[in-house]
């Protein structure tokens, strides 16, 4: 037998999973707290200590691997010029390289927005604008509001390649040399980690995230694993390879791309209803039927979207916002006064977990509005534009409808009742044809919340990680 | 000097591209670096694209009679967007039914336009004329 152990460092929990690599089977479950503010070896050794205990001995494990959303998970800013255009390019590549967007901004940075960026105090900035040959004054102004600020944190440039070195000097600070050779560390800031990566849109409508992605991961390697104290713990774990959604991203591609001569489950969504926000992923192309006009942005195969104001606990009342209250009550079978309710309950303590049968109800109804409306916005839609030659189909986005597999994954889903049921708010609706979310695909549930070791593996043995993902994904 | 940057692209719910397609080979011939957005664009479409790639004029297309329509406001979108100074084209079978051209031209002129170009114009008059135009600018040469 062959043991690996992964480690995900939550914000409240340190979670463990040792998984037989031969046979995909979970040998045990651990965790402890996240103790990072004081030291990450704490709850860590209390997670090792746990999974010692019902393994009767930890085993010498082949592989011990990491992954991390603690200390506010990855928290970027991103950068760019027309908001649709390479603004939104800066937001895919951010949020495909498992980031947490605490601010995007377009256009020229004002010094109020500059004093926002450092207020955040983001662990990365990534900054974008034009196409290669295009616009270079919005990218320069913008590198040299960052340089002249007192921001210290590492920036990604991934702008028109014209002026992208350039912006890179100015960047790195006090420890840069002007192209004049002038020292003029004092208008600089601080020093600063820069990378230049390739321009995140070359040509207009051309996404291009994959070089700034691995700049992100590269980054985060060599520097946020070290500034966050994780790599404290160093001597527990082989590598923290990426943050925690990046794992999730990466074992949704392989499950859907396969790996070697194994070709993979084919498109498929990955929906994680979380207490915070909602993720959803999709791996596929998502490509439009022949005769129907794209619009909009290509779209990147492996596609990460968040929404912010859909969250089972921190963000149950915006869901109700957007789904309405009356809607969700009467999905729970409660009335609207009940729901706004257990609404202020949960706003009260977020920790709160569901005691009655109408506060269980009530929770899934939120499960089922999260799942429905992130899915809407993640999806394509489709709409017929009459012209004088006859309607013509316009789509904008991927269109889902033909994935194979929809998996749900997060303790929603996982200690929910009816998994099922709630999963089925991600698929298409015949009242809203529009939305081109997936049809009749598999479902599918990450019970033992394997998804990320899944990815992690993959970066180490993609064949022994779809191995595992077979084994552990429970068909509904 | 930098090649200049053409946008073109058929506008509104006119999908007659083949125009479009001649004149945006054309101009790539000539040595342009063009953007084309193709057909169904809309207005906003062809601003956002001339900001990113920092364009020196837009070639607006419409075929189907309603261009009036579609282009209202469309300097104003420019001047707002920041791009005051950038050249805007527009040619094809402008309005319905037999209208004098000097009519035509004028309404297009009074809207921002800096050129119309009436129905049967043939390509290479349309690039004499954006070379002149751009050279005025202090634009960059097609190649």
């Amino acid at each position: 037998m062959s043991a690996g152990l992964f480690i995900d460092f939550g914000s409240t929990y340190t979670k463990l999973r040792a998984l037989d690599l031969d046979s995909g089977e979970l040998l045990a479950t651990a965790q402890g707290p996240s103790t990072l503010a004081r030291d990450i070896n704490i709850g860590l050794d209390a997670a090792l200590a746990a999974l010692a205990r019902s393994l009767g001995a930890l085993p010498r494990f082949a592989c011990r691997l990491a992954s991390s959303s603690a200390a506010g998970g990855l928290r970027m800013v991103t950068v760019g010029l027309v908001r649709e255009l390479t603004a939104e390019a800066a937001r895919q590549a951010a949020l495909g390289a498992g980031a947490r967007l605490v601010a995007s901004f377009a256009y020229r940075l004002t010094p109020g927005d500059v004093a926002r960026v450092v207020e955040l105090d983001p662990d990365i900035v990534l900054v974008c604008g034009g196409t290669d040959g295009g616009n270079t004054a919005v990218l320069v102004h913008n590198a040299g509001m960052l340089a002249r600020s007192s921001l210290a944190c590492a920036v990604v440039v991934a702008g028109n390649r014209e002026v992208a070195d350039e912006c890179g000097a100015l960047l790195r600070g006090a420890a840069g040399v002007s192209s004049s050779g002038a020292s003029d560390g004092a208008q600089r800031g601080p020093a600063r980690n820069v990378v230049v990566a390739d321009n995140v849109m070359p040509e207009l409508g051309v996404l291009n995230i994959e070089p700034a992605r691995a700049a992100i991961r590269d980054l985060f390697l060599a520097h946020i694993v070290h500034a966050k104290g994780i790599d404290r713990a160093a001597a527990r774990f082989d590598a923290v390879l990426m943050p925690t959604p990046a794992a999730v991203l990466e074992g949704a591609r392989l499950v859907a791309d396969g790996a070697g001569s194994d070709p993979g489950a084919g498109a498929l969504v990955v929906v994680d209803p979380g207490g915070a926000t909602t993720d959803v992923h999709s791996i596929g192309e998502g490509a439009h039927e022949p005769g129907v006009i794209r619009q909009g942005l290509p779209e990147p195969h492996a596609k990460r979207t968040v929404e912010g104001d859909l969250g089972m606990r921190h963000n149950a009342v915006t869901i109700a916002a957007a789904a309405g209250l009356d809607a969700l009550a009467e999905d729970a079978g409660i009335a609207s006064s009940a729901a706004q309710a257990m609404l202020d309950k949960i706003a009260a303590d977020v920790g709160r977990l569901p005691r009655t049968d109408a506060e269980r109800r009530f929770d899934a109804a939120l499960a089922r509005a999260a799942i429905r409306i992130a899915l809407s916005r993640h999806a394509g839609s489709r709409e017929t534009v009459y012209t004088v030659q006859g309607p013509v189909e316009v789509q904008r986005g991927k269109d889902l409808r033909e994935v194979t597999m929809l998996i749900g994954t997060g303790g929603a889903l996982v200690h929910a009742a009816d998994p099922t049921g709630l999963l089925r708010a991600a698929l298409s609706d015949p009242l809203a044809p529009q939305s081109l979310r997936p049809r009749a695909p598999a479902l599918a549930l990450d019970r033992d919340y394997v998804l990320y070791a899944v990815g992690l593996l993959a970066q180490v043995d993609a064949v022994a990680a779809l191995r595992l993902a077979r084994a552990r994904l429970a068909r509904l | 000097m930098r090649r200049a940057t053409i946008v073109t692209g058929v506008i509104g719910a006119d999908t007659h591209i083949v125009g479009n397609r001649i004149l945006s080979i054309a101009l790539e011939d000539a040595g342009y670096r063009v953007v084309a957005l193709g057909a169904l664009t809309p207005a906003a479409d062809f601003i956002r694209a001339a900001v990113e790639t920092a364009a020196d004029a837009i070639l607006v297309s419409s075929l189907y009679g309603q261009g009036e329509l579609d282009c209202r406001g469309f300097r104003d979108l420019c001047i707002e967007a920041g791009l005051d100074e950038i050249l805007l084209y527009i040619g094809g079978n402008l309005v319905v039914g037999k209208q004098p051209w000097p009519e035509v031209e004028q309404r297009f002129l009074d809207m921002g336009f800096d050129r119309a170009f009436p129905p049967g114009t043939r390509v290479e008059a349309a690039l004499t004329q954006l070379a002149a135009d751009l050279v005025l600018r202090g634009s960059g040469p097609a190649a």
